[in-house]
């Protein structure tokens, strides 16, 4: 049956990837194989679910960067359940633990803001070597698959050639950047890139921005000018702010989205690095405790590494065979 | 906010009986907060048992000393124990018989190596060696850039390599052969970042470290990390055979957990932080620092090494003369607010404070530079006298001074109560109470009594 999937974008849902489960399944195999492996080791010849076996399953979530809180607010759900007797055998459990996971996911998925008036304005944002700029490269590359017109800004005016690693992601999707010198104003820089956009009558605007670590207060005040600046150009914007973390990051990741959150007014997460043992977990902990959707996930280095995240397909590939036969 | 382990223990021995020695029952309690402080540092999970096991053996049955209340002991015992897990002393680099010495930094994506490769560089010229640099990162759009930009900045010679040369094992050879014929004796090799489970790139760094015999392999982790360090340094090790780890970001707020899980699974000792953008912040690893800051009780060290070296010992021994004889005035407190700017930002600074006690509260304060102009401001506006002594600011006085200054009363109350504040801090710093006592002993000038 051929499947037609739906990916949101800032104009309305478009058609498009039938082979996306395929593609989410092999890019985050090793994600799923450490996971599901785990939780199936813990449960593989258990009869009875005693207090070990919820132990060992609560480790098992915290082993996923789920953190200690979460974790253990899934496992209260599931201890509670067994006392009063609603779950009958161990295979249970797993499903038990699959449907938590999608319930926080799902709360938190919400629609994009509305674009009044083109261009819509995404903001990227992150903490050092998340994988903003990549992230941005691979978003240019799908919105012109999609037949959108991009524009880049190179808002990371700090870092040692962050502007010409974004000019060449620029030439592979082939769309076009605004770009000032090394140490300019971001704002500055952002601002000239969204007065292009509207003369040009450009549907996208990726920025991209330096890292920064949320706990260093006049760069965070940085980020804050720069929506301002946004706001004053085209109203509305920015319609997007994207959190970018790393699969790899621990309980840290919560911290960085609550501050990244009160000052840039985070939208929305891209969960990158995937491909690797990671597991992300702490994106979970995100969508639990800020609301926070996650928009995309990263699963490797190339333009279409980038795959749009929905939370059923997303824990379908976690639970299901790793064969790629779609439900 | 979480509370500190510290501020966990002190509660679960307050509701216990027998507090005058360590249980196997009060005790089961503590454990269960040192296993959560651990798991929310980062610590991995099968580590985390590990150290329980150890703790426990060690607490069970230990007299409570007089100086120490209950938790105060297990945070000894829970501190001593990470210490000697992170290594007991700083573990130096190791060069080659025969220069040049190659050193290999390798990692994860988005790590540090680069800004670490730079910093490294910048380090050993400090210490009386001539570096060599070369990128090898074939892969990444502009890395190559980047590091000869951090180069020129920083002034140390890069190998770039001709038009021709496009794979790593071609630009270390040639790089080794500058390195020889301009007489650098360290030739330092930044990589291209890899997942630990990508054979080819995994092959390539063999075959790098086959070409060079490193005397260093240095693997690059960010502090940030989570449960997975331990699959990916455990991997890199593995393949490689990695001789030390430069621990970077340590800027931030991260506890650094991931510290012990990768001594842990690796074996080989930390070497490094890196402490920001910039390349010098570098600094040699310190295994009682991280242990603190993985137990949440900051990085008080740091922070006094930091302040003595930036506004000297003497002035430091004068501070610390002035305090104790509570003549730390206003005036005072100005020229240390100029002198801590100096420092850098002020959160990195914050940030190494312990969680503990009176400085509890002046963590969570939130300083911007406006606000330091203001407070600078205010104590300009005041005469000498009041300066002096700051009992004598009565409303009136407070009026005239906010008018002065182009600020409001509130604000000049704000700064009093800071006032306050800061020498109840200093106080504690120099005086008693369980970190005094500690830092005392570490015969620190500043703390000298
Ligand atoms: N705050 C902070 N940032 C750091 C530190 N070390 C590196 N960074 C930043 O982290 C980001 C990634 O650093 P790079 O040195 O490019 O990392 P890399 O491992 O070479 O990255 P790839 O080559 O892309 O895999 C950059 O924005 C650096 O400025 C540190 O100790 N503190
Ligand atoms: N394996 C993998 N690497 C990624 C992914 N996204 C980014 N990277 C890499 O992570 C590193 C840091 O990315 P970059 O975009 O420069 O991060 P930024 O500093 O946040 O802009 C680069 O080496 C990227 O190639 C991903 O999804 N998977
Ligand atoms: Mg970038
Ligand atoms: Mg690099």
């Amino acid at each position: 049956m051929k499947q037609s999937l739906m990916i949101q974008t800032l104009f309305g849902a478009v058609p498009q990837e039938p082979n996306l489960l395929d593609r989410l399944k092999a890019g985050i195999q090793k994600t799923r194989a450490g996971f599901v492996e785990r939780l199936e080791d813990a449960l593989a010849g258990r009869k009875e679910i005693d207090a070990d076996l919820l132990e060992e399953l609560e480790f098992t979530l915290i082993g996923a960067d789920i953190g200690v809180t979460t974790a253990h607010e899934i496992l209260e759900g599931i201890r509670q359940r067994v006392d009063r007797r609603l779950v009958g055998d161990v295979s249970e459990l797993k499903l038990l633990i699959r449907d938590s996971l999608l319930e926080t996911l799902q709360a938190a998925e919400r629609p994009m803001a509305h674009v009044e008036e083109p261009p819509a304005v995404v903001l990227v944002v992150g903490v050092n070597g998340a994988g903003k700029t990549t992230t941005i490269g691979k978003l240019a590359s799908r919105y012109r698959a999609e037949g959108r017109s991009v524009l880049l800004c190179a808002g990371d005016t700090f870092r040692a050639a962050a502007i010409e690693q974004l000019a060449i992601w620029a030439e592979r999707a082939g769309v076009d950047m605004v770009r000032q010198s090394p140490g300019a104003d971001p704002s500055a820089v952002l601002f000239d890139a969204l007065q292009a956009a509207r003369a040009r009558k450009i549907d996208y605007v990726i920025a991209d921005t330096a890292g920064r670590l949320h706990t260093k207060t006049n760069l965070m005040a940085e980020l804050e000018k720069m929506r301002r600046t946004a706001s004053r150009v085209v109203p509305g914007a920015p319609h997007e702010v994207l959190l970018v973390i790393d699969a790899t990051t621990g309980q840290n990741g919560l911290e960085q989205a609550r501050r990244f959150t009160e000052t840039s007014g985070v939208t929305g997460v891209v969960l990158t690095k995937l491909d690797g043992t990671a597991k992300g977990g702490v994106a979970v902990a995100i969508a639990r405790e800020l609301g926070h959707p996650i928009r995309y996930v990263g699963v490797g280095e190339k333009a279409e590494d980038l795959l749009p995240f929905e939370p059923d397909k997303f824990i379908d590939s976690l639970f299901s065979a790793p064969a790629a036969s779609a439900p | 906010m979480f509370d500190t382990l510290s501020d966990k223990l002190q509660r679960v021995f307050k509701n216990l009986r027998g507090e005058g020695k360590l249980t196997a029952a009060n005790m089961e309690s503590a454990l269960r907060e040192i296993r959560v402080a651990l798991l929310e540092a980062d610590v991995h999970f099968r580590v985390v048992k590990q150290l329980i096991e150890s703790i426990r053996e060690k607490a069970m049955g230990q007299e409570v000393l007089d100086a120490f209340s209950p938790a105060q002991q297990v945070v000894k015992i829970v501190r001593d124990e990470l210490i000697k897990m992170l290594g007991s002393h700083q573990s130096r680099l190791r060069f080659a018989n025969e220069p040049p010495s190659a050193m290999l930094i390798v990692g994860l994506q988005g790590s540090g190596k680069t800004t670490s490769t730079a910093k490294l560089a910048r380090w050993l010229e400090k210490n009386g060696h001539s570096p060599l640099l070369v990128s090898v990162d074939v892969y990444r759009p502009a890395a190559r850039e980047q590091l000869a930009v951090i180069a020129r900045s920083i002034k140390l010679p890069i190998y770039t390599g001709t038009p021709e040369e496009k794979t790593p094992l071609e630009l270390v050879r040639s790089a080794r052969r500058e390195a020889v014929q301009t007489g650098r004796d360290v030739l330092l090799v930044d990589t291209a970042g890899r997942l630990h489970i990508d054979e080819a790139l995994m092959t390539e760094l063999r075959e790098l470290r086959d070409l060079l015999s490193p005397s260093e392999i240095l693997f690059v982790a960010d502090a940030m990390t989570g449960q997975d360090a331990v699959k990916s340094a455990g991997e890199f090790h593995n393949q490689l055979g990695i001789s030390g780890v430069i621990l970077t970001k340590m800027d931030g707020d991260a506890r650094g957990g991931a510290a012990l899980s990768i001594r842990s699974v690796t074996g080989q000792p930390l070497k490094f932080t890196g402490t920001g953008e910039k390349p010098d912040a570098f600094e040699p690893f310190h295994p009682d620092r991280t242990a603190n800051r993985i137990l949440g009780m900051g990085d008080v060290l740091s922070f006094i090494e930091k302040v003595e070296e930036n506004i000297g010992q003497k002035n430091a021994e004068e501070m610390q003369r002035k305090l104790l004889d509570n003549e730390f005035t206003l005036a005072d407190f100005r020229d240390q607010l100029r002198q801590i700017r100096k420092l850098g930002p002020l959160e990195s600074i914050l940030g190494m404070m312990p969680d503990l006690g009176p400085m509890k509260d002046l963590k969570n304060v939130k300083v911007d530079e406006k606000e330091l102009t203001r407070i600078v401001a205010i104590i300009d506006s005041m005469t000498p006298r009041e300066r002096n002594n700051h009992m004598i600011i009565n409303g009136a006085r407070r009026r005239r001074i906010a008018k002065g200054s182009g600020t409001t009363v509130q604000d000049v109350n704000n700064l009093l109560k800071q006032y306050a504040q800061t020498r109840k801090m200093m106080k504690s710093f120099t005086g008693g109470g369980f970190l005094g006592k500690r830092l005392a002993k570490l015969k620190l000038p500043m703390l000298q009594q």
